[in-house]
C-alpha cells in the first residue's frame, strides 16, 4: 500500500525491565487521523513516543523492531533524531508553551532554535501556523504577549501552530485534549480534523467517543499489545475482538 | 550607622594618606569584577551540567567535590591560592590571585543555585523543545536558561555579596595597600581588608575609617542587588 506514511514493525520496548510493548505492528496512512486508544497503562503513550524517538529519552529505555517512516528506518544509525522530530512533530498531554516567551515567539521557536527559517518569512509563517490551528483571530492582536497568558484551549492549538510551523509530514498528539473543558476539546478534535488535509496525524485518547469523532483509523491496545487494529468504523461498529468490544462498550477501562 | 559620619567626598575617593577609601572601594570593585568574569560562567557550566547531564557517576563526584567546597573554611581557600599563586606561580601579591581563590567560593554557590533552578524547569518545557527537532545545547541555551533565569540571577547575588565580604581569602592573596590600583600584578586594596586593619587602630581616625568603609561595602553589596534585580526584570515573569 502506498499511502502509508509511518509503520512499526514488531515494535517492542521497555523501561527498565518493565515491558511496555510487545510486538506492535500498526501503519498511519498518510493524510488520515489515526487514533490509538486503551486504558491507562496500556502502552500508547509509549507507542506514539517512538515515532519520534521521543521514547529513548527516558533514561532507562530501550527498544527493538523498527519504525518506518517513508520506508526508511527511523532508529537507523544514519538517522539523527534532531532531524527527525522536525518531520515528526508532537503535541502534549498538557499545554506546553515555553514560559518565556511570547505568543509569536512560540510558534516562531521552532524555525528560529533550529535555523531552518533561512529564506522563509518569520512573519508570515506565524500567521499562516496560527490561522492552520484556528488562533489567528483570538490572539492577532496580542502576538507579544507570554505564551501562557491566554487559556488552555488556547494554549493548546498554540502549541499545535508551533509543531505545524515547522511543517512537519506527521503530527503526533498525545491525549491533546485530557487536560481541557469540553468545549475547548471540541475545538481541538475540529482542528484534528482539518488537520488531515495538509498532515498525517496520530492521536492518542482514552476518550472512545473522540477517536470515533475524529479518526479515520483506530488501534486498540491493552497491556502492551494491539489487540485489534482498522478502520475506526468497523471497531466501533463490528469490533472483532472479543476485549475490544467490551472496552468500547465500556465494560472496562 | 556610626560609619555616616565618616562619609564624604574626600573619604570616598581619597587615597590612604588623606585617610580615604577609594583605593579599597576600587579594589572590591575589580576584585568583584575579576572573580565574576571567572566564577559566573565556570559556576553556571557546573550547574548546567549537573541538571541536564548529571546522571552519571563523574557528575556525583562534581557534586560531592562542589558540596564540599560549599561549606569549605575561606582562610583555607586563602591559604590554598596563597602557596599555590602567591608563592608558587607569579611570586607576588596581586589581585588575579585575589580572584581566584574568590572564584573558588563563588563557583560552588553559583553552580548549586543553578543546578536547583534548573530542576524546577518542568520537563514538559524541555520535551517541548526537544520534540521541535531543536538541539539539546539550544535548547538549555535558549529554552531551559531563561526559565530559570530569576533563579540563576538570585544566586548569583548572592555569591557576590558573599565574596565581596570575604576577609580572609583575599589577605592572604592581595595583601592590602593604601594605594589606587597598580597593574594586575601588584598588591591592591580592598574594603574588608580596610575594615580590618583599621579597626585595630588605636587612631581615632582610623577607627571612624573602618566604620565608614564597612558602611560603604554594605551599600554596595545592597547597590548590586538592587541593580542586578532592576535591570532583570523579565517582561515574562511568572
Amino acid at each position: 500500500m502506498d499511502n502509508i506514511k509511518m509503520q512499526s514493525v514488531n515494535l517492542n520496548a521497555w523501561f527498565g525491565t518493565k515491558q511496555a510493548l510487545k510486538d506492535i505492528n500498526i501503519s498511519i496512512k498518510t493524510n488520515a487521523v489515526t487514533a490509538i486508544i486503551g486504558p491507562s497503562g496500556c502502552g500508547k503513550s509509549t507507542f506514539i513516543r517512538t515515532l519520534n524517538r521521543m521514547h529513548e529519552l527516558a533514561p532507562t529505555a530501550k527498544m527493538s523492531g523498527q519504525i518506518l517512516l517513508d520506508d526508511q528506518n527511523i532508529y537507523d544509525s544514519t538517522v539523527d533524531p534532531v532531524m527527525l522530530r522536525r518531520r515528526v512533530g508532537m503535541v502534549f498531554q498538557k499545554p506546553n508553551p515555553f514560559p518565556t516567551m511570547s505568543i509569536y515567539d512560540n510558534v516562531a521557536a521552532g524555525l528560529k532554535l533550529t535555523g531552518v527559517r533561512k529564506d522563509k518569512n518569520l512573519d508570515e509563517v506565524v500567521k499562516r501556523s496560527l490561522q492552520q490551528a484556528t488562533l489567528w483571530d483570538e490572539v492577532k492582536d496580542d502576538l507579544k504577549k507570554p505564551g501562557t497568558s491566554i487559556s488552555g484551549g488556547q494554549q493548546q492549538r498554540l502549541c499545535i501552530a508551533r509543531a505545524i510551523a515547522l511543517e512537519p509530514e506527521v503530527i503526533l498528539m498525545d491525549e491533546p485534549t485530557s487536560a481541557l473543558d469540553p468545549i475547548a476539546s471540541a475545538k481541538i478534535e475540529q482542528l484534528v480534523v482539518e488537520l488531515k488535509k495538509n498532515y498525517t496525524v496520530a492521536i492518542v485518547t482514552h476518550n472512545m467517543q473522540q477517536a470515533s469523532r475524529v479518526s479515520d483509523y483506530t488501534a486498540f491496545m491493552y497491556l502492551g499489545s494491539l489487540i485489534e487494529f482498522g478502520a475506526t468504523k468497523d471497531i466501533f461498529e463490528s469490533p472483532k475482538n472479543q476485549l475490544t468490544e467490551r472496552y468500547i462498550t465500556g465494560e472496562f477501562g | 550607622m556610626r560609619g555616616i559620619p565618616a562619609i564624604n567626598l574626600q573619604f570616598l575617593t581619597g587615597d590612604g594618606l588623606r585617610y580615604g577609601i577609594g583605593p579599597a572601594i576600587q579594589g572590591t570593585l575589580i576584585l568583584i569584577g575579576l572573580t565574576s568574569a571567572i566564577g559566573i560562567p565556570i559556576g553556571i557550566m557546573t550547574g548546567v551540567y549537573l541538571a541536564e547531564y548529571g546522571t552519571n557517576k563523574y557528575a556525583s563526584w562534581i557534586r560531592s567535590i562542589n558540596d564540599i567546597l560549599t561549606g569549605f573554611p575561606s582562610i583555607i581557600v586563602g591559604i590554598t591560592a596563597y602557596s599555590l599563586i602567591v608563592v608558587g606561580l607569579t611570586g607576588t601579591f596581586s589581585p588575579i590571585a585575589g580572584a581566584v581563590a574568590l572564584a573558588f567560593i563563588m563557583i560552588p554557590i553559583i553552580a548549586r543555585t543553578t543546578e536547583e533552578s534548573l530542576k524546577l524547569v518542568p520537563n514538559s518545557v524541555r520535551e517541548a523543545s526537544m520534540a521541535l527537532g531543536i538541539h539539546r545545547w539550544r535548547t538549555i541555551i535558549s529554552v531551559i536558561l531563561p526559565s530559570a533565569k530569576s533563579g540563576l540571577i538570585t544566586g548569583t547575588i548572592l555569591a557576590v555579596a558573599r565574596i565581596a565580604g570575604e576577609t580572609a581569602p583575599i589577605m592572604l592573596t592581595i595583601l592590602g595597600n593604601t594605594y589606587f590600583f597598580q597593574g594586575l600584578g601588584k598588591a591592591m586594596d580592598a574594603l574588608p581588608l580596610r575594615i580590618f586593619a583599621s579597626s585595630r587602630s588605636h587612631l581615632q581616625v582610623e577607627q571612624t575609617q573602618a566604620w565608614g568603609a564597612a558602611l560603604v561595602l554594605i551599600l554596595i553589596v545592597l547597590a548590586l542587588n538592587i541593580g542586578v534585580r532592576l535591570a532583570s526584570r523579565g517582561r515574562y515573569k511568572r
